[in-house]
């Protein structure tokens, strides 16, 4: 087991497009390490350059304490597991268990004992006899956790590897993942584009974008206080509303009359935005105190909750989660009011977390 | 329940009485169908058929008038003939049957050879101008061959490859190798370059983790390829008669084609020897036939 750093990595194709720019990460002994981000925000080019499958054109890569920029993926002592399972499609699943540990060269005593281990642990025993082909994509996503397991390796780098189930076994099979990290202690690198996904495993977040690090953070702080506007916008379903926002007379003071707390520290200079949860705002009666006027332009009903889109005379419509037991109806002139705690303040041109 | 699982059975006889006219309007198309599919069959196999058949019929047979269909003697001489001189010993089109073996068979495996591993490279690797080269590769293919002969005959004069099998092998893989790398192209991106990745975890070098899993998974696209590539180097004519001259190098199409003109023509021995000429590419189009079409419809069909 090891930590693994990353330093000002950075990876560009012949073509010229600049997939990792300048990443540094330092990723904790045991840590369960979720690289977060949209599609083509680098991610994946940072865990394959981990990896090995990837030579980065500057930076270094440490793995414990070697320096493995020059080690071929099979010396990094590390396991990984892809979108695709890629099993081998001519071995049942015991042989493609066994095949990284013969390739190994390890005697068969330890081979048969280390394969058994892992079907244990992934509770794989029926399916041990059967080729790819005949397993459904969870049991192969089973396999594929089970052979990377079976090295034992220092590190495991996960590609995306539930996006190809569908919802309820994706949910099944996160709780498994964790559940496996934390009974190993062995450090992981997820890589994935589904939020839900980094914000129950991770004990750590990286939020990429454009080959970039926006924000590192544990999920409550990448959830609370969100770095950029980026992240803000990313993190969160639905999004934090983004509010323009003035400091008059020690408040802040949105269009439409809303006013918030503001943070300590606030420069006055600058053009302004405030995030602002979806829970930390209430729709209230007309007229309530602390309330501005608004009108209800539309509601999701999702069974555990509402959310309302709420046009307070402001240049976007602001989203409000209200437990399902209050219900206005669409186009109801009602009030809007701010109820949480100082919001994160951006400034609009560097797009930044200023307070 | 059980009535209603009865009732909901039930409509099954009744699909039977569905409206008379469109029942009838399908049958009618279908024998439509099936009788332009016939005359489309027999214009299309016709010479083939005719082809067959003179091969098989006796030189007064072949030009009795009114054309003999069915009653004539049958006769094997010609096939014959096709093999065997008429003193005895190996005749001067057998020669050339073998020639073409040879270099239909040898510039095939060339093509293939160079052209697989350069479409993998292509499909897995960050080439510089990767669109280009490729669209480079395929333009050598847009101008009708004949139009080289002359650069080319002139070019391998110098070089000393006129009237050489060498020759053809070189210039049939150079025509074939734009083909293979495209056609192969489509087959490696199909496969996902995740098995390459796991084997080079598990300790496989790039060149191993492409022998041992990407290869076998392209086979059938490399036969499909191939077999296209084998077609055209076996049919081949233009380059193989301006670029040969001697019976001991001249591969079969010019050779049968020789056949023809003289004061009298054998036609008997032009289609024995066409019918010879056809079997090979024939049978091996039906041995590879499943390849063939997953060939070219995954070929076609990209991601």
């Amino acid at each position: 087991m090891a930590g693994i750093e990353v330093t000002a990595l950075h990876k560009r194709y012949p073509d010229g497009t600049v997939a990792v720019d300048h990443v540094d990460l330092s990723i904790g002994d045991g840590e369960l390490f979720v690289m977060l981000g949209p599609s083509g925000c680098g991610k994946t080019t940072t865990l394959r350059a981990i990896a090995g499958l990837e030579r980065q054109t500057t930076g270094d890569i440490r793995i414990g304490d070697t320096l493995v920029n020059d080690l071929p993926p099979a010396e990094r002592d590390i396991a990984m597991v892809f979108q695709f399972y890629a099993l081998y499609p001519h071995l049942r699943t015991r042989d493609n268990l066994a095949f990284p540990l013969r390739a190994e060269g390890l005697p068969k005593a330890e081979v048969r004992e280390r394969v058994d281990e892992a079907a244990r642990l992934m509770r794989l025993g029926p399916l041990m006899d059967r080729r790819p082909r005949r397993l459904s994509g969870g049991e192969q996503q089973r396999v594929a956790l089970a052979r990377a397991l079976v090295r034992r390796p220092r590190a495991f780098l996960m590609d995306e590897p539930l996006t190809n189930l569908d919802a309820e076994l994706r949910a099944d099979m996160r709780t498994e993942i964790k559940h496996l990290q934390g009974e190993l202690g062995t450090t992981m690198v997820y890589v994935t584009h589904d939020q839900v996904e980094a914000m129950s495993l991770g004990h750590r977040i990286a939020i990429l974008n454009k080959g970039r690090v926006e924000q590192i953070g544990t999920p409550l702080e990448v959830y609370d206080r969100p770095a950029s506007l980026f992240c803000a916008a990313f993190i969160g379903s639905p999004p934090m509303n983004l509010i323009d926002v003035e400091v008059a007379d020690g408040k802040l003071r949105g269009q439409g009359g809303l006013v918030l707390t503001p943070p300590p520290g606030l420069p006055r200079d600058r053009g302004l935005v405030a995030g602002v949860r979806p829970e930390a705002l209430e729709v209230t009666e007309p007229g309530a105190e602390r309330s501005v006027p608004a009108r209800v332009v539309s509601a999701e009903w999702l069974g555990d909750e509402l959310i309302y889109v709420v046009d307070h005379g402001g240049r976007r419509d602001v989203r409000v989660r209200m437990p399902p037991t209050v219900r206005f109806a669409a186009d109801a002139p009602v009030g809007l009011r701010h109820t949480g705690g100082t919001p994160a303040v951006y400034d609009v041109s560097t797009e930044e977390l200023v307070a | 329940m059980a009535v209603s699982a009865h009732e909901a059975v039930s409509p099954g006889p009744v699909r039977d009485h569905t409206p008379p006219a469109r029942r009838s309007g399908g049958r009618g198309r279908s024998v439509l169908e099936v009788a332009l599919l016939t005359v489309l069959a027999v214009v299309m196999l016709f010479p083939v058929l005719w082809m067959i058949e003179t091969s098989i019929k006796e030189n007064r047979d072949v030009y009795a008038i009114p054309a003999k269909f069915f009653d004539f003697k049958v006769t094997l001489d010609h096939f014959r003939d096709v093999f065997v001189a008429s003193g005895g010993g190996p005749s001067t089109l057998s020669v050339s049957f073998l020639n073409s073996v040879v270099v239909a068979g040898v510039s095939t495996v060339l093509a293939t050879v160079l052209g697989v591993p350069a479409a993998w490279a292509y499909s897995r690797f960050g080439v510089k101008a990767k669109k280009d080269q490729l669209f480079f590769i395929l333009s050598t293919r847009f101008m009708p061959p004949v139009v080289v002969v002359i650069p080319i005959f002139l070019m391998y004069r110098q070089a000393g490859l006129i009237n050489t099998q060498l020759g053809l092998i070189l210039i049939y893989a150079a025509f074939n190798v734009p083909f293979t790398i495209w056609m192969m192209k489509g087959f490696v991106d199909e496969v996902p370059p995740e098995y390459e990745d796991a084997a080079m975890l598990d300790g496989y070098t790039r060149l191993q983790a492409f022998r041992r899993y990407t290869l076998p998974l392209l086979l059938p696209g490399i036969a499909a390829t191939a077999v296209f590539a084998l077609i055209f180097s076996w049919n081949e004519f233009v380059f193989a008669i301006f670029l040969t001259s001697s019976d001991n190098v001249r591969t079969a199409p010019p050779a049968i084609a020789g056949l023809i003109g003289g004061t009298t023509v054998d036609w008997g021995l032009v289609a024995a020897a066409s019918v010879v000429f056809a079997l090979p590419v024939l049978v091996f189009a039906y041995l590879v036939r499943k390849h063939l079409v997953a060939g070219v419809t995954l070929g076609a069909v990209r991601r």
